[in-house]
């Protein structure tokens, strides 16, 4: 891990940092040092600065204050192939290729390989071909971007900005350190892919490539990292050997809250009693879900959820979870199976019918399914419930205003007024102004798919503290997650799916991290956290 | 319309790519709203993607299939369709539009659309009458200097200042076609060009096809190389494809921007010229509404109008469909002029229909 090079001369560093933007400091006074060789963490809450940072390394926003250096020297990147050309590369959160074109050009763009000034597309192919095969990717490189997964296209990223710092690298010569900066590198790959990633990590290590990586997944960061650094509104609040610092104090450093706090209180914020009031006598399922059927991910589901129960989905990537939500919405069409809701059958496949008869889901992905980033949150709120908020086809603003004003209090959304755009707030309170569109259609169910997934720890547990009083207020909540932590704290009960089909049911005590793990791995299949 | 035309448009597909995103990040809660225009998705779902490719090769092959199905159909029905003299005759009328359309190709493939060719090209014409008076030098570099500039100013609007196309290339069509009108008294002087070597340009004949039509091949065959083979091409598609990731990869976006529009403006110019020195005057009143025709062609032949994917070739065969059509409209006969343009009219919607089901339809065939 920690080695002594003869390092202290960083890499790459800000020297009293300093960025504003309209009405806010983004980054105040921020001395930041990457050496060479090191896989450094950079961990911070949203809004802490880290985006910010990123682009300030990367020439994609330049500092109003203080200085940046780059091997000691001070520099001014005006735009991102300034950085580039001085052998820092970045992998963006959200991949930033250009899905219309092929494999093998997004990997070589803006390099590719020439002979007498035209394009070599037989060598690029065969180049790329085989720069991919050492990322896991075997797909024929000919084929455009955007026909492989996200996670795939994240891993090409890799590749293209691993390649781009080793070509300049043996360009200039020198083996002078260089930088690969990641930005929630992991937020889109599956286990497998993580794997490779590390593998690649690893390698770069060991050529002695500085590695800047940012994540939420504590695991990977003790896992991958040397050094951590821990921005909190701006300011640095430690810089440091990750080994040193236990993983609640790191915690608590991003947080700004105290330990024992957070020991008092976990890692969610789930309330402790589970409030399924009704136990044994339970009443009639308000959502029942009946051997639903969509190929062909969802091969034979049942699902009941009462009013008040938190039902919680568990499964694999790729068990059937979401699939399972959107077939329930009718957001996918049933092949057989039916959905019954308060007594009355659900048409399939009508998701206008089941919004009306009071299922409500919050979508995945915020940004496609969700969210208009151009109108403000008052807009985005009442976009669902217009019909019961107007009156003969006139909107009445009066009525809008007491509706937004409500779930903006009790969701407590952040904004500096309900005029404020979407586009502006942080993806937490993205999320919560989706919730407050859902919530204010006055639903009977609400589908809930990853509802924590991308926002910071304390929106998150802002978020999860809402699901639990939405339930006490008689919603049936279907929480389908990735994180086990949430799902055993927030559900009553928690279906676990295999390959579309039911694998188990858990509820009361039996809700544990270990028994969900089980009926995911089934017989004999290997579990993966 | 005669026939089935295996055929896809989403000349205005709702999909292609431009499912508006919020801007770069709202991750960090510091980030101010940049007022970058929304860009086309990033990590596109691949079913979208697939479909937007096949989409556009199936509308390129469609539109060469009905190319192939008009010319043969006509050729068998219409006696004088297939004389040589007709032929020679379409492919003559095809070059000048090919030219501007090779122009608004480059254009449309970043994303953008140039409004103004049609009144910059009436300029270069007037223009290279003027210039022809002081030699078939001055003939050329006359219209392409002003009209280069032209598409220079628009480049600089829409790359550096952020200014949408579609409103920076209406102004010019206005600027130019304003400027024409000012320097022929309202178009009432038409200028004859005397000067015998310009002259050959637009009236000579090389292997028994007018010179026009070789400048256009020769322009296409260059245009297709630089698109498909050079990373300037490579940036061309990238820029229209998703911009913001473009700028992140360190591309030029900016250069790629001004060159496209300075390109479009050069060759309208051009095309302009030619047009003059075939017609031996500086005829005002052309021009009207050809940037439509472009547009028309260049979407017709595949090209996304959302930017990111097309191709020279299939604008050439989209300007030989259109061309091919009005002129068997006029080999007919019987038909007031104006209907022509309501056939054609008709015609683009019937093809870009035909094509938008087919691409519908294809790609859930073969899940």
């Amino acid at each position: 891990m920690v080695e002594q090079r003869e390092q202290h001369a960083p890499v790459l560093e800000t020297v009293a940092g300093t960025k504003r933007f309209v009405g806010t400091l983004a980054l105040d006074d921020v001395s930041f040092q990457l050496r060479p060789g090191e896989v450094h963490a950079l961990v911070g809450e949203n809004g802490a600065g880290k985006s910010t940072l990123i682009k300030v390394l990367t020439g994609v926003y330049q500092l109003d204050g203080g200085e940046l250096r780059h091997r000691g020297e001070p520099v001014s990147f005006g735009r991102p192939v300034d950085a580039q050309r001085a052998g820092i590369s970045t992998i963006y959160q959200e991949v930033n290729l250009i899905p219309l074109r092929s494999i093998a050009a997004n990997v070589f763009l803006g390099r590719e390989p020439t002979r007498f000034g035209l394009v070599d597309r037989a060598r690029m192919h065969r180049e790329a071909a085989e720069l991919l095969r050492e990322y896991g990717i075997h797909s024929d490189v000919r084929q455009p971007l955007g026909s492989l997964g996200v996670g795939a296209q994240q891993m090409v990223a890799l590749a293209r900005a691993v390649h781009t710092n080793e070509t300049t690298m043996s360009g200039e010569g020198a083996g002078a350190a260089q930088v690969v900066i990641m930005d929630e590198p992991t937020s889109s790959l599956e286990p497998r892919e993580v794997e490779t990633l590390f593998e690649v990590i690893e390698r770069l290590h060991r050529k002695g490539i500085a590695i800047l990586y940012v994540s939420h997944r504590l695991d990977e960061l003790y896992r991958i990292c040397d050094r951590v650094t821990v921005l909190r509104d701006g300011r640095l609040v430690h810089t440091g050997d990750l080994a040193d610092l236990r993983r609640i104090e790191l915690v608590s450093m991003m947080l700004g809250r105290d330990v024992s706090d957070i020991r008092r209180h976990g890692s969610t914020t789930f309330g402790d009693t589970d409030h399924a009031v009704v136990e044994e006598g339970r009443s009639e399922p308000v959502l029942q879900a009946q051997n639903l059927v969509s190929t062909p991910k969802v091969r034979d589901v049942s699902i009941d959820i009462h009013p008040g129960e938190v039902v919680g989905l568990a499964g694999l990537l790729g068990a059937g979870r979401s699939e399972t939500a959107r077939a329930i919405l009718g957001a996918l069409p049933l092949d057989s199976g039916t959905v019954v809701l308060g007594g009355r059958k659900l048409p399939s496949g009508n998701v206008g019918a089941a919004t009306r008869a009071g299922i409500s889901m919050l979508a995945e992905d915020r940004k496609l399914d969700g969210i208009v980033p151009h109108l403000s949150i008052r807009e985005n709120i009442v976009l669902a419930s217009l019909p019961r908020l107007s009156r003969f086809g006139v909107v009445s603003r009066t009525r809008q205003d007491e509706v937004v004003k409500t779930f903006m209090e009790r969701l407590r959304i952040k904004a500096s007024s309900p005029d404020q755009k979407v586009v502006e707030l942080s993806g937490g309170n993205q999320q919560k102004v989706l919730l407050a569109r859902w919530l204010c259609t006055q639903p009977k169910v609400l589908l809930l798919d990853e509802p924590t997934r991308g926002i910071d720890i304390g929106a998150k547990a802002e978020v999860q503290a809402l699901i639990d009083e939405l339930a006490s207020d008689g919603l049936g909540v279907l929480l389908v997650s990735s994180e086990l932590d949430e799902l055993v704290d927030g559900s009553d009960r928690v279906v676990v799916l295999r390959d579309g089909e039911v694998a188990g049911e858990l509820s009361g005590d039996e809700v544990t991290r270990d028994a969900i793990l089980d009926a995911i791995a089934g017989d004999q299949q290997e579990a993966s956290a | 319309m005669s026939a089935p035309t295996p055929a896809s448009s989403p000349a205005t597909d709702p999909e292609s790519g431009s499912t508006p995103r919020p801007d770069a990040d709202p991750v960090d809660g510091a980030t101010p709203a940049p007022t970058e225009p929304a860009e086309p998705t990033g990590p596109a779902s691949s079913p979208q993607v697939r479909q937007q490719l096949f989409a556009s090769l199936l509308q390129r092959q469609g539109a060469a299939a009905a190319l192939i199905l008009v010319l043969a159909i006509s050729w068998v029905t219409l006696p004088r369709f297939g004389s040589t003299e007709n032929m020679r005759d379409i492919a003559l009328q095809s070059s000048f539009l090919a030219i501007i359309a090779l122009g608004m190709t480059f254009v449309i493939i970043t994303g953008g659309i140039d409004l103004s060719v049609g009144s910059v090209y009436a300029l270069g014409g007037v223009l290279a009458a003027y210039g022809a008076q002081s030699g078939v030098l001055m003939a050329l570099l006359l219209p392409l200097a002003v009209c280069g500039a032209i598409g220079l100013v628009n480049g600089l609007l829409v790359a550096r200042l952020g200014l949408p196309p579609f409103i920076v290339t209406l102004a010019s069509l206005l600027f130019a076609r304003g400027l024409l009108l000012a320097i022929t008294s309202e178009g009432s002087k038409t200028r004859t060009i005397s000067d015998s070597s310009f002259l050959s340009l637009g009236r000579d004949s090389f292997l028994g096809l007018g010179l026009p039509v070789w400048f256009a091949i020769v322009l296409c065959l260059i245009g297709g190389l630089v698109l498909r083979r050079t990373r300037f091409g490579e940036s061309v598609f990238a820029t229209g494809g998703a911009e913001q990731s473009a700028l992140l990869m360190g591309l030029p976006v900016v250069r790629v921007k001004v060159t496209v529009y300075a390109l479009s403006g050069l060759l309208a110019g051009f095309a302009g010229a030619l047009t003059a020195a075939y017609l031996q005057s500086g005829v005002t009143v052309i021009g009207v509404g050809v940037e439509l025709d472009a547009i028309a062609a260049v979407v017709i032949g595949g090209t996304l109008l959302s930017g990111g994917a097309g191709t020279v070739l299939g604008t050439v065969v989209g300007v030989l469909l259109r061309n091919v059509i009005s002129n068997v409209i006029n080999q007919i006969g019987g038909l007031d002029s104006n209907y022509q343009s309501v056939i054609s009219g008709a015609f683009l919607l019937l093809v870009v229909v035909v094509q938008r089901l087919l691409s519908q339809a294809r790609p859930r065939r073969r899940r």
